[in-house]
């Protein structure tokens, strides 16, 4: 019985081919807009008036700038660093929360231009150069930091392997001196990569330029680019090149971040788990902040058809998965505390969480570890006030994680003498504001004056910019428009379903 | 005062996509002409083969680069921790097992040599920054960096005639060919 029964299926049924049904790639610019489109939508930003909403925003943070560090500096250099709430014991206190904040910041430019370069994400296009642009004046309002919490800042060059009249040498053996070398390293590349990358799209506005200064000034920083294809086959190179040195560089940045913490024999900083916790956590809070700047800007300039939702689906996805490694870093942090059985250990984090920090310690989870996770729904990541909320309660979570970090630790250490309570000064809070206000001061004039899209790479993410887009009898099997069959069918309406 | 001598660059043609660019460039390619270029607004991939530009050899600098770095950071470390001013600090050793100490410097200063090797490397190879071209004569090539395609062949060229080459564009689909003098200045 059984026998005849297959017997039979298998001579009704013909043998039917499997057709995989293929997810259709979506389209990077949308509404087929043209090649000239592109160019006069992004340098028109540059070229055209510039909206209320600019001087709007700028010029508070001019102020907020101007007064923050420009003042705060003054009052600092000029009394000393005791105006800082620093103690004996948080002698790491603001200062160091707001550039490890600032240089985590700093993280997903370079991320979005080398990283996802390497690994061929074409939706890179349209937002690596404004990332670009955040990593250069996060790193900026970092190095701030350190600079003058050395105390005496006129000494600060001491940091720099030069020989002095003492004959005294760096410390080449002190985490803290390998972050002066990763750091510098680090602004240095990421000014190269920017700038390279900007050097093809200078030559465009240069290029619609009338007379005048601003043609020479965009000449002159064009560096007589002309197009030419045997410049562009050296500049692929060139890309490549730094794409590939600064994937490693990026990772490293936060890693001898955080070695600063690790080497230290200090109960709450002393674990393995720091590094790659360190970058996922900077990779989130860059991420975040790039969505903060990017989500106002594209609206304010009608960039929708370049930085799409699609865009944006695919950050608020990296936030989620960064985001969900931090809290996996969190809770790994505190398991093994109690599986290590080393008392102060325990201690330390119990004081984190139940001590009179706990509110850093709950801010910390909710924002980094639990918003986030509204990006498991699609309709989060589609409605943009969800994003843009989701981004800032990221952003002020990656400052408190820092928070939580360095104080709680130091705030009682092996000495129960020296326990205190830590309070920051007003110079520390105008300090810290007047970065805010510096960074965002520094991107609305990238915005003003670069072009804030990287127009040659958005041109080249086009469909018809493949040399194969026209010939697909002779390249079946290359070029990017080749469609399976069966989408064509799907298309048609005569799949079966 | 302006002279009126002019000399002839050479002739550019435009073409009407990146994909009857990279038709035409093959054409030039095979008629063996050897001083002309192709001027786009985005890297065609495929266009090298096309004109036949072998692949850059800037990696090689940069290797070599890198290497400049990492010895740099190596010697700087080891001389002045161990050899010139040994600081026995943090029970860290002044020896040969220092070393792995010194390994975050000598990656960071490796990629900051191979980084700045990459930048000059490229400058170098292709003979930037330039303050003028005499290709910038052209009233079309500001299209080059917006949405225009063209190929360019120069009159240094030895298989260059004024009417011949202006013919040949023609023939492999180039419009608005244009003679391009460059006035001397």
């Amino acid at each position: 019985m059984a026998d005849t029964a297959t017997k039979t299926t298998s001579e009704t049924s013909t043998p039917r081919e499997v057709k995989i049904p293929v997810l259709e790639r979506e389209t990077l610019v949308l509404n087929k807009r043209s090649y000239h489109w592109i160019t006069e939508r992004v340098c028109g930003v540059i070229e055209n008036k510039q909206p209320a909403f600019w001087w709007q925003l700028f010029i508070p943070c001019a102020i907020m700038a101007a007064i923050g560090v420009g003042g705060g500096l003054i009052y600092l250099v000029s009394t000393g660093v005791g105006v800082w709430g620093n103690t004996n014991r948080v002698m790491w206190g603001w200062p160091i929360v707001n550039f490890v904040f600032w240089i985590g910041i700093g993280h997903a430019g370079t991320l979005i231009s080398a990283i996802l370069f390497l690994t061929r994400q074409n939706w890179r296009t349209s937002i690596n150069r404004a990332a670009e642009a955040m990593t250069i004046f996060a790193v900026v309002c970092a190095g701030i930091f350190p600079a003058f919490h050395v105390g005496r800042v006129w000494m600060a060059w001491y940091l720099a392997p030069i020989p002095n009249a003492n004959a005294i040498w760096q410390n080449f053996k002190s985490p803290l001196l390998w972050d002066v070398f990763a750091v510098s390293t680090y602004f240095s590349i990421s000014l190269v990569f920017w700038f390279l990358g900007m050097v093809p799209d200078l030559a465009t506005i240069r290029d619609r330029c009338k007379r005048g200064v601003k043609k020479l000034l965009y000449g002159i920083f064009s560096l007589g680019w002309r197009g030419s294809n045997r410049h562009w086959s050296h500049y692929e190179m060139a890309y490549l090149l730094l794409a590939a040195l600064s994937t490693p560089l990026v990772l490293s940045v936060h890693s001898v971040v955080s070695f600063d913490f690790a080497t230290s024999v200090v109960p709450g900083w002393h674990t393995t788990i720091f590094p790659p916790y360190f970058v996922a956590g900077a990779i989130f809070g860059g991420f975040a902040m790039v969505l903060t700047i990017m989500i106002p800007a594209r609206f304010i300039y009608g960039l929708g058809d370049m930085i799409t939702m699609k865009h944006i689906d695919n950050m608020a996805k990296i936030i989620l998965l960064t985001g969900t490694i931090v809290g996996y870093a969190y809770l790994m942090e505190l398991f093994v505390a109690f599986y290590s059985g080393a008392k102060y250990e325990m201690a330390a984090f119990t004081y984190r969480i139940t001590g009179p920090y706990w509110w850093a310690y709950v801010a910390m989870m909710s924002c980094n570890v639990l918003s986030p996770q509204l990006f498991w729904f699609k309709w989060c990541r589609e409605n943009l006030w969800v994003v843009m909320g989701v981004c800032m309660a990221v952003n002020a979570g990656m400052w408190f994680e820092r928070f939580v970090i360095i104080v709680t630790t130091l705030a009682r250490d092996f000495m129960p003498a020296n326990w205190k309570y830590y309070n920051p000064s007003w110079v520390d809070i105008i300090l810290f504001l007047g970065t805010i206000g510096l960074f965002a001061a520094l991107f609305l004039l990238f915005l003003r004056f670069l072009p804030c899209i990287n127009i040659a790479e958005v041109k080249w993410a086009k469909k018809e910019s493949d040399v194969h887009y026209d010939d697909k009898q002779q390249h079946p099997d290359e070029g990017t428009v080749v469609e399976a069959a069966y989408q064509q069918e799907v298309e048609k309406g005569t799949a079966e379903v | 005062m302006s002279s009126s001598v002019k000399r002839v660059y050479g002739y550019l043609a435009e073409f009407e996509s990146a994909s009857a660019l990279y038709k035409a460039a093959e054409k030039v390619r095979d008629a063996g002409f050897r001083k002309w270029d192709c001027y786009t607004p985005f890297p065609v991939h495929g266009l090298d083969d096309a004109m036949g530009i072998k692949r850059s050899i800037l990696p090689y600098f940069v290797f070599f680069g890198g290497l400049t770095g990492l010895i740099t950071a190596f010697l700087l470390s080891y001389v002045t921790q161990v050899g010139i001013y040994p600081t026995t600090v943090q029970g860290k050793p002044s020896n040969i097992f220092t070393v792995p100490a010194f390994f975050p410097i000598m990656f960071e200063l490796t990629v900051l040599f191979s980084g700045f090797t990459t930048l000059f490397g490229f400058l170098g190879l292709s003979q930037l920054p330039r303050w003028n071209h005499p290709i910038f004569a052209s009233r079309q090539i500001h299209r080059a960096t917006d949405d225009g395609y063209f190929i360019e062949i120069e009159a240094k060229d030895p298989k260059f005639s004024a009417e011949g080459t202006k013919g040949f564009l023609d023939e492999i689909g180039g419009e608005n060919i244009e003679l391009v003098e460059d006035d001397g200045t």
